[in-house]
């Protein structure tokens, strides 16, 4: 139990920067997911808290420690990886144990751990196996049970759940979720899967190019992204983005006035989430479809815009079967969700 | 019929093999059995000249089936031999073939860990020097290591027979391969576990190199056994005499008669062992050669 301070951390291979300065205070328990697109840097900063990659700049604590000179095996932490790593020549029970083994912990704790650890994770009738006789998911679950026997301040997880199909990842998402509360440990949580940030996170880091994007709640950087990237990395179908106008108290695409917002005049990138468009007969906005999208609870409509012809996607609720393929639609948003951002640096305009 | 055709598929072989049928199976066959006759045909000699007697021999036309001195001729040579008891010259094969096998595969186990999982300097260079010895057979070097042999007194002594063969480029290439192939996330989750490099070589590497080290062992036990210049120069004394030249060394130099059914049964003995460790690591030989367990 432990909290984990990240503060300016930065990494530069050679003479390339990677990270350029994140700083985060993770509180004891919490569950933190870090989100990004690959290359952005969040992998190599999660191994950089585990002690894998060094720290070029800044600080790392865990439990008020500085960590940053630690060996992994001193920093109590335990890490679970993207293909497992299990040892394939050592039984399940084995693999388990092996820490705890290098420990030097008396065997009959080390039993009572792995019984423990298995009894939750519901391994006990695989103890005995090699890694190659168990499925995907079980591998999964001797991985996380490697981690958990050690009973760490921290786990850090890297992509765990990226090679599992579809159907396993919600369940392991759900599981690895519940086991975490119910243990109660500070949690880092590494993927490129956006639904899994917004799942499973109390707060998310958002990553981009090195950068902590935002740090926040999933609702809240759904609700108010506080850049541009973060805005249309968070939320599926991502965000539309057009080039716009504020005039006169009102933000403006090409003619049409789209809602009332504050600000001086001046160009901004405006974004709506395809599911805050609403079909509205006297709408302003008019957009062509070409296509359609029936995914059962909701319907994707994908078209242009009449008066820009930029790129649009819906999201309406219930079934829209367009049968007339060209037909154009009007549709409004509300101003509470209209999204305002600076087109220069991608921060957001105050809502 | 549907029922039958499926049949017929499960009977033939997949697609890309050669399909033999009818009097082209019996071709083949007959074809490997002569191939086989004719490579059996001189071990077979061999050991019926171990099973009969001098006069025998020597007599012509030489008999092709066994005779009955076989216990006669078999004791002769394991406890009294031609210059000494062949049980001493399989004890000294045993002692070199073993000692090169486990001192190469201990060797490059070390060395190719070393190459693969540290960074130090002159890594790279290291490596190719040790690749480049891969062209150097043991006679373009053998008089050299003669002088060095020769300078540590080392002459007809195991350690002589043993250490100068025992450095292998092959085996430290194969093995750093064998590594690279190994994931990253393996050495770092036994560092997370709190493993010491040499904790991770003993008790992850090692392991899952085993069918690699069985294969490798095969190949060195035999390589060991089968030294035959090696041993001739630097043994002088009977007593180390390793069977491989101690066959040759049974020869008589002058006019006398050649033992030959002590000599054949010399023979005979030298290939059991050999034949033993290939038949009975078979498996894991095989499997080492064809995948690695990841």
């Amino acid at each position: 139990m432990a909290d984990l301070v990240l503060h300016n951390v930065k990494k530069r291979f050679g003479r390339t920067e990677v990270i350029h300065g994140v700083s985060a205070h993770i509180q004891d328990g919490e569950f933190i997911v870090i989100v990004g697109p690959s290359g952005c840097g969040k992998s190599t900063l999660l191994r950089m808290v585990a002690g894998l990659e060094s720290i070029s700049e800044g600080e790392i604590q865990i439990a008020g420690h500085r960590v940053n000179e630690k060996e992994p095996m001193d920093r109590d932490i335990a890490m679970v990886f993207q293909n497992y790593a299990l040892y394939p020549h050592m039984s399940v029970r084995q693999n388990m144990a092996y820490g705890l083994k290098i420990a030097g912990k008396p065997k009959d704790e080390i039993d009572k751990r792995v019984a423990e650890a298995s009894r939750l994770l519901q391994l006990e009738a695989y103890l005995d196996r090699r890694p190659r006789q168990l499925s995907g998911g079980q591998r999964q679950r001797v991985a996380m049970g490697r981690a958990i026997v050690r009973e760490p301040s921290v786990f850090l997880f890297d992509e765990p759940l990226s090679n599992l199909d579809a159907k396993l990842r919600v369940q392991m998402r759900l599981e690895i979720r519940e086991l975490q509360s119910r243990l109660g440990i500070t949690s880092l949580y590494v993927t490129h899967d956006q639904v899994e940030a917004m799942t499973m996170a109390d707060r998310m880091i958002v990553m981009n190019d090195g950068v902590a994007e935002q740090i926040g709640t999933p609702l809240d950087v759904y609700e108010t992204p506080h850049t541009l990237f973060a805005a249309q990395f968070i939320g599926s179908p991502a965000m539309n983005v057009f080039d716009g106008e504020l005039r006169g108290g009102a933000v403006n695409v090409g003619d049409i006035v789209v809602g009332p917002a504050a600000g001086p005049d001046a160009p901004v990138k405006l974004g709506l989430r395809p599911e805050h468009l609403t079909q509205d007969p006297n709408g302003t906005l008019e957009a062509v479809i070409q296509m359609s999208e029936p995914l059962g609870a909701n319907t994707l409509l994908h078209g242009r815009l009449t008066a820009t012809g930029d790129a649009i996607t819906l999201s309406l609720p219930g079934v829209h079967l367009v049968n007339d393929m060209n037909a154009s639609m009007r549709f409004s948003v509300e101003p509470r969700h209209i999204h305002l951002f600076d087109p220069a640096d991608g921060k957001r305009l105050t809502s | 019929m549907g029922e039958n055709m499926n049949k017929q598929a499960q009977l033939d072989p997949p697609p890309g093999m050669v399909e033999k049928r009818g009097s082209r199976l019996w071709l083949t066959h007959l074809l490997m059995i002569v191939g086989i006759l004719v490579v059996f045909f001189p071990i077979w000699l061999a050991f019926v000249a171990s099973t009969v007697t001098q006069v025998e021999i020597v007599r012509p036309p030489m008999p092709l089936w066994p005779g009955d001195q076989f216990l006669e001729n078999y004791k002769r040579a394991i406890f009294s031999g031609v210059n000494v008891p062949v049980a001493t010259m399989l004890f000294n094969s045993l002692v070199m073939a073993l000692g090169i096998a486990i001192g190469k595969i201990a060797i490059s186990l070390i060395s190719a860990f070393a190459i693969v999982y540290f960074r130090f300097p002159g890594r790279t260079m290291l490596f190719w020097l040790i690749f480049i010895t891969l062209m150097l057979p043991v006679e373009v070097r053998i008089v050299p290591t003669y002088e060095v042999v020769a300078g540590f007194g080392l002459l007809n002594s195991y350690s002589g027979l043993i250490f100068p063969l025992i450095a292998s480029a092959t085996a430290t290439f194969l093995f750093r391969q064998f590594f690279m192939t190994i994931p990253d996330e393996l050495a770092e989750a036994a560092r997370v576990d709190g493993a010491r490099p040499m904790r991770f070589f003993v008790d992850i590497v090692v392991p899952m190199s085993r069918t690699n080290i069985a294969a490798l062992f095969v190949i060195f036990f035999i390589y060991g056994w089968n030294q035959y210049l090696w041993p001739l120069l630097i043994t002088t004394e009977p007593d180390m005499n390793t069977i491989v030249m101690g066959i040759k060394q049974m020869f008589p130099s002058g006019d006398d008669t050649a033992d030959w059914p002590v000599i054949m049964a010399t023979s005979i003995l030298a290939m059991i062992p050999p034949v033993v460790i290939v038949i009975s690591m078979q498996k894991l030989f095989v499997r080492g050669l064809v995948d690695s367990e990841k």
